[in-house]
């Protein structure tokens, strides 16, 4: 039973626990602070010296001091572009018809566990399947297309989920007050609850996105490769991005690709947090215009 | 208010130009069938070990056919020569000779090669620096400690050899993964992936050159450039083969003392896409510069007579493994990479 009546010495002993419970969560947030702190400044010691202009203009070479990561980062922005424009589509389209015009059914309620349940599936696991299903069966090959689609399905989960969540958020009495106007269901959902749920789902978009810049596993799996001395030119081009490129210079003897690595992941550390700001920027500045 | 769609606009551009980009590739595709410049894809993939000297060759190479774009992957041995059965790349890297199950999957799906052995890369076994009384070991006295009988019992450095000090012993070594892993246990247990499993075991070598140099007690193995790397940190232990203590070097490697911890490097490629000029180009100029390379990277070149050897066995077309496709072998000299060879051209003509 909790206590209700309040003595001194009862409140002294609670208020001595809330101090332990207090310093306790500040040597937490200390630990992991100081871990992170450190990684950073590691990095950043060994890595900020061949951040030059060569570095981001230079194809991989067996020269440490020549090599560069510019075949890495165009892959790496082709990839993103092209699993936007595939995932976005598919994903708010699903959670628009899941949340606006799907019945509650046994199905319905089968795709959202489902959905739910995939946002957990390791990475690696959505790289098999696109070795199967996009690489072999499709026969797109080991290109930034089949790339892309793997990427795409790994991002849909999130997206799916965070659309919901977004067009959960708009008020039923806008809906309401639409369709008593006489706006149909479609003119309804295009005028007045997306572009209030716009904040939400860009969010989850540009989160989503992030994770699929920085993943390396199902990459490797559907044969992203680590040397290519040109950019990709089409859809169907073999490509290379960023973590596998700085992965394949950390198993290098030399120390010099170290530094390499380093610099790689600097890189890859300013574009994630470059798209994490941009969500929580477009999330603000969408948010002030809502008219409710 | 009015709603913002500036980012299906932007996935609408993007796909766009995606496609435009893939309209214009073809069409270059159909418009280039002038011979002198070679145009083409070479994919290459296969083992890590291997990776750096095919990525040295496809560097250079690229550079002089600037029409011609190489790739090159990084599945392992065992997964680059799956990928090489299957039709989907025409080269891959190895770091032993193919297996018969591989072989076997090649000639099911109609996949012809010729073997080319590219380089040497030896093995290093390396202590603390601080320890003073080990210099060299014997291929039995490893066998004693990394057998997998060994597990849990062989914990102190005397128990290694009479006369060692009462030390505990730390052991660091590849991961199971890793082709270096197979050789080694190849090589010193005499049974392929047979070790004890208490030991740091880790497919990043620059974890083991640390424990290594940390730890007074320690002993690990890894790639000989590894040691090059780390020199003030370790220290080399020479191998006795039954001939006394030989340390590995360039030198040693070459004449076939330093055994059985050095082992030839491959490079397989599919019989058909040698028809195609730009792959007959790039084994050329790997024949030609692998040797240089090799030791650019940190392995050993082979002597300029195999890779001349060599050459003869692509032009002829020798297909097959000269070791009888049967994996990881110990103790593969240059003398007897000579007879193979001459052997199996005989054996063609």
């Amino acid at each position: 039973m909790i206590q209700v009546v309040s003595t001194p010495r009862w409140r002294a002993r609670e208020y001595r626990r809330e101090q332990i419970f207090q310093l306790v969560g500040a040597l937490i947030v200390l630990f992991a602070l100081t871990t992170l702190v450190v990684l950073l400044t590691k990095i950043l010691l060994d890595g900020f010296m061949r951040l030059n202009p060569e570095f981001f203009a230079n194809f991989p070479s067996r020269r440490a001091e020549q090599a560069g990561i510019k075949a890495a980062l165009v892959g790496s922005a082709y990839l993103l572009l092209l699993t936007a424009a595939i995932a976005i589509p598919i994903g708010v389209g699903a959670a628009l018809y899941l949340e606006e015009f799907a019945r509650r059914n046994w199905f319905t309620r089968m795709v959202e566990i489902n959905i739910t349940n995939l946002a957990g599936v390791p990475s690696v696991i959505y790289g098999l399947l696109g070795l199967q299903v996009f690489v072999r069966t499709l026969m797109m090959d080991r290109s930034l297309l089949a790339g892309a689609c793997t990427m795409a399905l790994l991002a849909l989960p999130v997206i799916i989920t965070a659309s919901r969540e977004g067009l959960r958020t708009v008020p039923k009495s806008l809906r309401d007050g639409s369709l008593a106007l006489g706006a149909t269901q479609w003119q309804t959902v295009r005028y007045t609850v997306l572009p209030v749920a716009m904040p939400s789902i860009l969010t989850g978009v540009i989160l989503s996105l992030s994770r699929v810049v920085g993943e390396t596993a199902p990459l490797l799996v559907i044969g992203a490769v680590v040397y290519i001395g040109t950019l990709p030119d089409s859809l169907f081009s073999s490509f290379t991005v960023l973590p596998v490129q700085i992965y394949s210079w950390t198993t290098r003897p030399q120390h010099a690709f170290q530094e390499n690595a380093a610099a790689g992941i600097i890189v890859l550390l300013a574009l994630l947090l470059t798209m994490n700001a941009l969500a929580i920027y477009l999330r603000n500045r969408y948010q002030k215009r809502l008219p409710i | 208010m009015r709603p913002r769609y500036g980012w299906i606009a932007l996935s609408c551009a993007a796909i766009l130009s995606f496609a435009a980009c893939a309209k214009q590739a073809t069409e270059g595709e159909s418009t280039t069938t002038s011979k002198p410049t070679l145009s083409g894809t070479i994919r290459v993939d296969g083992s890590s070990t291997v990776l750096p000297i095919s990525e040295a060759i496809a560097e250079d190479f690229q550079k002089q056919n600037p029409q011609v774009q190489v790739t090159v992957g990084k599945s392992g041995t065992g997964g680059g020569f799956k990928k090489f059965a299957n039709g989907e790349i025409d080269i891959t890297g190895a770091s032993r000779p193919i297996r018969e199950e591989e072989d076997a999957l090649c000639k099911k799906n109609g996949v012809e090669y010729i073997e080319i052995p590219i380089a040497y890369d030896a093995m290093a076994v390396v202590v603390n620096p601080q320890n003073t009384w080990c210099d060299s070991l014997t291929v039995a006295e490893l066998k004693k400690i990394w057998e997998p009988a060994a597990q849990g019992k062989i914990k102190n450095w005397s128990q290694v050899r009479s006369g060692f000090p009462n030390e505990p012993l730390t052991l660091f070594g590849a991961g199971t993964d890793s082709g270096t892993f197979d050789y080694f246990t190849a090589a010193i247990v005499g049974e392929e992936k047979a070790s004890r499993g208490d030991y740091t075991a880790s497919e990043d070598d620059d974890i083991l050159v640390q424990g290594v140099s940390r730890t007074k007690g320690a002993l690990g193995y890894f790639g000989l450039a590894y040691y090059e790397n780390n020199q003030d940190k370790l220290k080399l232990v020479a191998i006795d083969n039954g001939s006394g203590p030989v340390k590995p070097s360039r030198e040693t490697v070459l004449d076939g003392t330093y055994q059985p911890l050095a082992r030839p490097l491959f490079l397989y490629v599919n019989v058909k896409a040698l028809d195609r000029p730009e792959v007959t180009e790039f084994i050329k100029f790997a024949l030609a510069n692998a040797g240089k390379l090799s030791d650019e990277v940190g392995y050993i070149g082979l002597p300029e007579q195999v890779y001349e050897l060599v050459s003869h066995r692509v032009e002829k077309r020798i297909k097959g493994s000269a070791f009888g496709a049967h994996g990881s072998q110990v103790g593969v000299k240059l003398e007897d990479l000579y007879k193979i060879e001459e052997a199996s051209e005989k054996g063609a003509q």
